[in-house]
């Protein structure tokens, strides 16, 4: 039996191929801050657009109708959105990304019609948000292996924007700062009905 | 022993294999998005004149129609480009942007006082032949959220610049120089009709 000769592209791609194996795993949609999963959660909201808008539209909903809807949201939201990572961090769960620009338009434009919602509408609204934005947060974090500490990140994220948007909006409304705010909502429902054009292109 | 050749292979794919793993779908690219969303209305002098025209004529009706108009042309805007980005045809699209030039020129020229439903209905009309025109545009693989709102921020940007200068109109020799700003625009909306249909 003639033995086998390995000659140096051999060994070469061998060596490749063992480095290879060795590398670590990729982390799909996820941002490393290198600080934990904590740290990486608030990073990936920080740097997820599709997450954040919907969060400061729904603040300046709330801030805009009143102290009584600011106070509701900054609860129910963060809860909500606690709720349904956790949801979809264990069951592994999550909505069609192709809906991300549901919120968009439908707080977008609550906003630019300065719409007189009740506090209870308001708090629905939130609770709705915090599900459908929670789950798919929940389920990116299992994924990228943060699993529940990088949705309390997350978490802790949104409730900091929530409270300072719905108190900015709650103080500044005067004269043309409420039409400013309403012009910021228009411009989130028009980028909400391009995203869905985008994702049925 | 070894050639040159054969050692450099064995270091590039060496090194090629300690290369950091690919980050899959992470949110590189996005300024990228935004900026190049930024930079499409400013691309073409058509689009540019209708929407500062629009805030020239809200400056010169006043409130509400100053925030209503500038509020109501992104919005159908973002309509028209939804249909564009869906590949929905609409004849005349060029027409109609020169179309909107020529009227909303024509009516900053002459303070054209119309009333606020017939003056947002108008806008929004000539909004769908721009955001048609640039839904059909829009280059793919771009991030379509911030793609879309630095389009739109561009858009309200231009709109604001539009109101802005209309300020102006406070003084006589303001309200002047307005009505001359908006014979410019339809001027130029007369050559972006012959241009659309030579």
């Amino acid at each position: 039996m003639k033995p086998l000769r390995i000659d140096a592209a051999g060994r070469a791609a061998g060596c490749g191929l063992a480095l290879t194996s060795c590398a670590p795993q990729a982390h799909a949609h996820l941002i490393e801050t290198g600080l934990g999963p904590v740290y990486d959660g608030i990073a990936h909201f920080a740097l997820t657009p599709e997450d954040l808008i919907p969060a400061l539209a729904l603040a300046v909903l709330a801030g805009l109708r009143g102290r009584e809807h600011a106070r509701r949201v900054i609860l129910v939201l963060p809860l909500a959105w606690l709720f349904a990572g956790i949801l979809g961090a264990a069951a592994r769960i999550s909505l069609p990304d192709s809906l991300s620009w549901v919120p968009l338009l439908v707080l977008g434009g609550l906003v630019a019609a300065d719409f007189p919602l009740p506090a209870a509408a308001t708090t629905a609204i939130a609770a709705a948000v915090g599900l459908f934005l929670g789950l798919g947060n929940g389920y990116a974090m299992a994924q990228a292996g943060l699993g529940v500490r990088g949705v309390v990140g997350i978490v802790g994220a949104v409730f900091v924007v929530t409270t300072v948007g719905a108190a900015c909006a709650a103080a500044w409304q005067s004269g043309w700062l409420r039409i400013a705010w309403r012009v910021a909502g228009s411009w989130i429902a028009a980028s909400g009905l391009l995203l869905l054009g985008w994702s049925l292109r | 022993m070894r050639t040159p050749l054969e050692n450099r292979s064995f270091i590039a794919v060496s090194l090629a294999a300690l290369a950091s793993p690919a980050f899959a779908h992470v949110q590189t690219g996005q300024a990228t998005g935004f900026l190049a969303g930024l930079l499409h209305p400013v691309s073409g002098l058509d689009h540019v004149l209708a929407m500062v025209a629009v805030g020239l004529w809200g400056a010169q009706l006043g409130a509400p129609a100053i925030w209503l108009l500038p509020v109501t042309f992104p919005l159908v805007m973002a309509l028209g480009g939804f249909l564009g980005l869906l590949g929905v045809p609409l004849p005349g699209v060029e027409v109609g942007i020169a179309a909107s030039a020529i009227l909303l020129g024509a009516a900053v020229m002459t303070e054209r006082r119309l009333p606020l439903y017939a003056a947002a209905a108008l806008v929004g009309l000539f909004a769908v032949f721009h955001g048609h025109a640039h839904g059909t545009e829009l280059p793919p693989g771009q991030s379509g959220l911030l793609y879309s709102m630095g389009f739109v921020v561009a858009t309200g940007c231009l709109h604001a610049i539009g109101i802005a200068i209309g300020a102006m109109h406070r003084w006589p020799a303001g309200r002047i120089a307005l009505r001359i700003a908006g014979g410019g625009v339809g001027l130029a909306g007369i050559f972006f009709l012959w241009r659309a249909i030579a």
